[in-house]
Formats: structure tokens, C-alpha cells, sequence
């Protein structure tokens, strides 16, 4: 899935919690107070429901979750196969 | 979303009803006085099934299978282990916590904390974790406590006190907990600290070194859910025994659990608001005032109404909240803590109304109604209060209308 695929499923998603229009996809969301830290897991099963892989305990990395930005660049090292 | 149970749910929920009947129902009450659940109880809910019902088999399947042989190691045919390896699904759990819930809250705090620990290793855990613990927490061999509240901090989580500082391969853990259900009994605790001011969850033993409990009694209900004190005093475990990562205790380790510690309540309190229910049907058809039977009467009738009508809502936000979480959809957070929040006010209007009707024999421990009154008003506490679920649930209304703004 490309990124073109991806941005628009989650903008869908997180401005079901902030005004889209307001932010930059490099806004920190959880920083700027924007989301509680009930969408922390609320977007974990997003991105697994969504996108059909599995967050892990090597994934709770800040990096990953933290914007727009942070959220598409995991999902596209997660679709990606390694090796 | 279809609310018809199928036929398999229908069976499980009957095989409860009987267990419940034939265990919790005619001890309850002495439970309650005693402020104990009795390892035998524990033992004979682990044997159904009930603390094995979230993890999957390949986690314990070598435990199900010793545990369905006798000493000669020949196989033996005994309903009591031949559910063990059974995991259920959602909406299974769920009737499962409302027939606990229909005898005893404090009961259906067993498996809250048991599955809420389950849960967080599933979601959360390393894999070695969960090898470790799983087989272990299956068989009831070993109750997992949850521990987040402290003395200082019941809402505020994520200021609380408790430390863990790094040293070498191991982790110091100083700091107290409180109000830990079946804190007396549990062998392995999931615990929320604070490494260099980052809420962390760590597992620890009740075992290790600097670990102790305290029981509490005096509890207004709850009263059999054996609560303690956990103090941790340069309590030394190792690094591995670390859940998620630092920093994400709270919002992920402590999130799983806790949606899984509000959905086991909603449907507990359900449970709870039914018995209720049934109790005051059974009696206001027997009970005779003015020479009829109070169901005669038609303010008792308002009361009746009022009494299903709520529990009935009740029922619907529980069935939702399981068709989300079986479909694993994110708004499950949300509709969970809607449901938690709803069943438990109407559990605690539905005990009051149901001690109302009974008159004074509601207010003495020959009827049930007074200790459904009492640990329905823990269940609006517990897992969040419902003060922060209206906060929660506010703030979600105005970031829906906020967003809706925008498009």
C-alpha cells in the first residue's frame, strides 16, 4: 500500500478526534494535548484493523505514533516485507 | 450487529447459571461476612474454564492435557477439566461475568483483575512472558493482581508515586499500592512505576524480596474480593521483567487492562442489576400488603418497570460494546466506557429500588439485595470512576463535534 493509499484512511481516522484542518501531519498529537491517552490505544487497533498487521512490544516506540507523519511512516515500514 | 445468542452461547450461559447456583449463590452471603473467596471456589472456576477463557490454547495446552490425566497418567473423563481448553469468545466472557455478576460483584472482581493481567501479557508482553505466565495464570495456579491506585493517586494514574530505578540487569521498585482486588491471594502482580517520570508497568512476584501484603477489611462491599496493600520496599526484579516499554505503562499496558477491567464490570454490574431484578420479582409476588401481593401495587410496579427498562438499556451497551471488541474496532474504548459507566449507575438504582421493595428485610443479610446494594456502589469506583468516564466521554463528544466542524 502506498502512501497515497494511506494519508487519506488516516486523516479519516485521527480527525475523528482533532480538526484536520488545524494541524500539520509533523504535529505532535499527544505533545500539543490534542488527544487523551485513551486514542493511544485507540489507535493501535486502528492501524491493526485498518492496515491488517499487529502492534508489538518492540513497536512502543514514541517515533511511531507521535504525528501523522510518525503514524504513516510505521505503517509503511510495517507493510513493508523484510528481507 | 445481531443480539440473538447462538445455540453455543446459550449453552454456556446456562452451564454458568448451574455453576453459579451451585457455588456462588448459597455462599455468597457468608463470603461477604467472612471477607474471603475460598481457594476452593477459585480452584473449581479455574477447573470450568472461567481463568483459562481468554488465552489461547497453545499457551496451556501441555497444562490441559496433565490436567486430564490422573496420577497414572491415564487419561480420565472429568467435565471439570474438559473446558479448560475452551477460549471463548467475547460476548461469551461477557455472559460469563453477568452470571457471576447475577450472585456476587465481588466475585466478578476475580475475573477482572485475573483477565486484565491476561490481556496486557497478550497484547503487551514479550513472548518469553508469556510462556512463563500464561500456562501458569491459566490453571489458577497462579491470580494476577492489578496494580495502579495508590494512596496519593486513584485517577491521577499517570502521577503515581511508585519508582523503578535501573540498576544493572534488574530494576529497585519502591512504593505502595492500594485497594488491590485479591490483592491477599494473587501470586504475580502487573504494576504501574514511574522510570525517571515515565509511567512503566513491570510484573512482580509475590515472591520476591521486598514484596509484602497487607489485607484490607471494612470494605462497604467488595467485601469477599480480598483486597490488599502492596508495599514494595527496594524490591529487586529483573529487567525482563518489564511490560511494553518505558513510557507506554500507562497509555498502552495499563489502556489494555483497563478497557479489559471495564468491560468485565459493565457486564458484571448487568449481572448484578439482573439479580436484583429477579429477586424483586420473586418477592413482591410472594410479599402481601393490604391483602394483596405488592406486585399488586402499583408504585412497586413503577419501580419494577423502571428497574427492567434500565437493565435492559443496560444489556444493549454491554451486547455493543462486545460486538466492537470481538471485531477488534477502535471505537470499543469508547463504547466500553460507556457501557461500564451505564451499568454500574444502573446497578447501583436498580439495588436501591430492589432493597426498597424488600422493605426491612432488604436491609438484612437473610436477602441478597443489601450486599448487591453495597458492591454497586463500589462497581461506579472501580476501573475508573464515573466521574472519568463522563469526563472521558464529554471530552469524546466535543472532539467529535469539534472535528465534524471541519469538514
Amino acid at each position: 500500500m502506498n502512501k497515497e493509499n494511506i494519508i487519506p484512511k488516516l486523516n479519516q481516522f485521527v480527525g475523528q478526534y482533532v480538526n484536520i484542518n488545524e494541524i500539520t501531519p509533523d504535529l505532535d498529537l499527544f505533545a500539543s494535548g490534542r488527544v487523551n491517552s485513551l486514542f493511544a490505544m485507540q489507535l493501535v487497533l486502528f492501524v491493526e484493523k485498518e492496515f491488517g498487521f499487529k502492534v508489538e512490544n518492540e513497536d512502543l516506540d514514541y517515533e511511531n505514533f507521535k504525528s501523522i507523519d510518525a503514524i504513516l511512516g510505521f505503517v509503511q515500514r510495517k507493510l513493508t516485507p523484510v528481507g | 450487529m445481531n443480539f440473538e445468542l447462538t445455540l453455543e452461547q446459550k449453552e454456556a450461559k446456562i452451564r454458568f447459571r448451574k455453576f453459579v447456583d451451585k457455588y456462588v449463590v448459597p455462599n455468597a452471603a457468608i463470603y461477604d461476612r467472612l471477607e474471603e473467596t475460598p481457594l476452593e471456589l477459585i480452584k473449581a472456576m479455574a477447573n470450568e474454564g472461567y481463568l483459562s477463557a481468554l488465552i489461547p490454547s497453545k499457551y496451556f495446552a501441555k497444562a490441559a492435557e496433565s490436567n486430564n490425566r490422573d496420577d497414572r497418567g491415564e487419561n480420565i473423563d472429568d467435565d471439570s477439566c474438559a473446558n479448560i481448553s475452551k477460549e471463548m469468545d467475547s460476548l461469551t466472557w461477557g455472559l460469563l461475568c453477568e452470571e457471576i455478576g447475577h450472585a456476587s460483584g465481588s466475585l466478578v472482581s476475580l475475573l477482572t483483575v485475573h483477565s486484565m493481567v491476561i490481556q496486557a501479557l497478550l497484547k503487551w508482553g514479550t513472548e518469553a512472558q508469556r510462556s512463563h505466565w500464561l500456562p501458569l495464570l491459566a490453571t489458577g495456579e497462579v491470580i494476577g493482581g492489578f496494580g495502579l491506585t495508590e494512596i496519593k493517586t486513584g485517577s491521577d494514574a499517570k502521577n503515581a508515586q511508585t519508582t523503578a530505578v535501573q540498576d544493572g540487569d534488574s530494576y529497585i521498585i519502591n512504593g505502595q499500592k492500594k485497594w488491590i482486588s485479591f490483592g491477599q491471594v494473587a501470586r504475580v502482580f502487573l504494576i504501574l512505576a514511574q522510570v525517571d517520570g515515565k509511567a512503566t508497568a513491570f510484573l512482580i512476584e509475590r515472591e520476591r524480596e521486598g514484596f509484602s501484603t497487607e489485607p484490607i477489611n471494612g470494605m462497604l462491599g467488595f467485601r469477599s474480593a480480598m483486597l490488599a496493600t502492596l508495599n514494595m520496599n527496594n524490591c529487586k526484579i529483573p529487567a525482563s521483567n518489564m511490560v511494553g516499554k518505558i513510557g507506554f505503562g500507562f497509555s498502552h499496558v495499563a489502556g489494555t487492562a483497563l478497557d479489559q477491567g471495564r468491560y468485565c464490570i459493565a457486564w458484571g454490574c448487568l449481572g448484578l442489576a439482573q439479580g436484583c431484578v429477579d429477586t424483586s420479582l420473586a418477592y413482591s409476588t410472594e410479599r402481601k400488603q393490604f391483602g394483596v401481593s405488592l406486585k399488586e401495587h402499583q408504585l412497586i410496579q413503577e419501580l419494577i418497570a423502571d428497574m427492567i427498562t434500565q437493565t435492559q438499556a443496560a444489556r444493549m451497551l454491554c451486547y455493543n460494546a462486545a460486538f466492537l471488541k470481538e471485531n477488534k474496532d477502535p471505537s470499543l474504548i469508547m463504547e466500553t466506557s460507556m457501557a461500564k459507566y451505564f451499568a454500574s449507575r444502573t446497578a447501583l438504582k436498580v439495588a436501591s429500588d430492589a432493597v426498597q421493595i424488600h422493605g426491612a428485610n432488604g436491609c438484612s443479610d437473610r436477602y441478597p439485595v443489601e450486599r448487591h446494594f453495597r458492591d454497586a456502589k463500589i462497581m461506579e469506583i472501580i476501573e475508573g470512576s464515573n466521574q472519568m468516564q463522563q469526563i472521558i466521554i464529554s471530552r469524546y463528544g466535543y472532539q467529535r463535534y469539534l472535528s465534524s466542524q471541519s469538514k
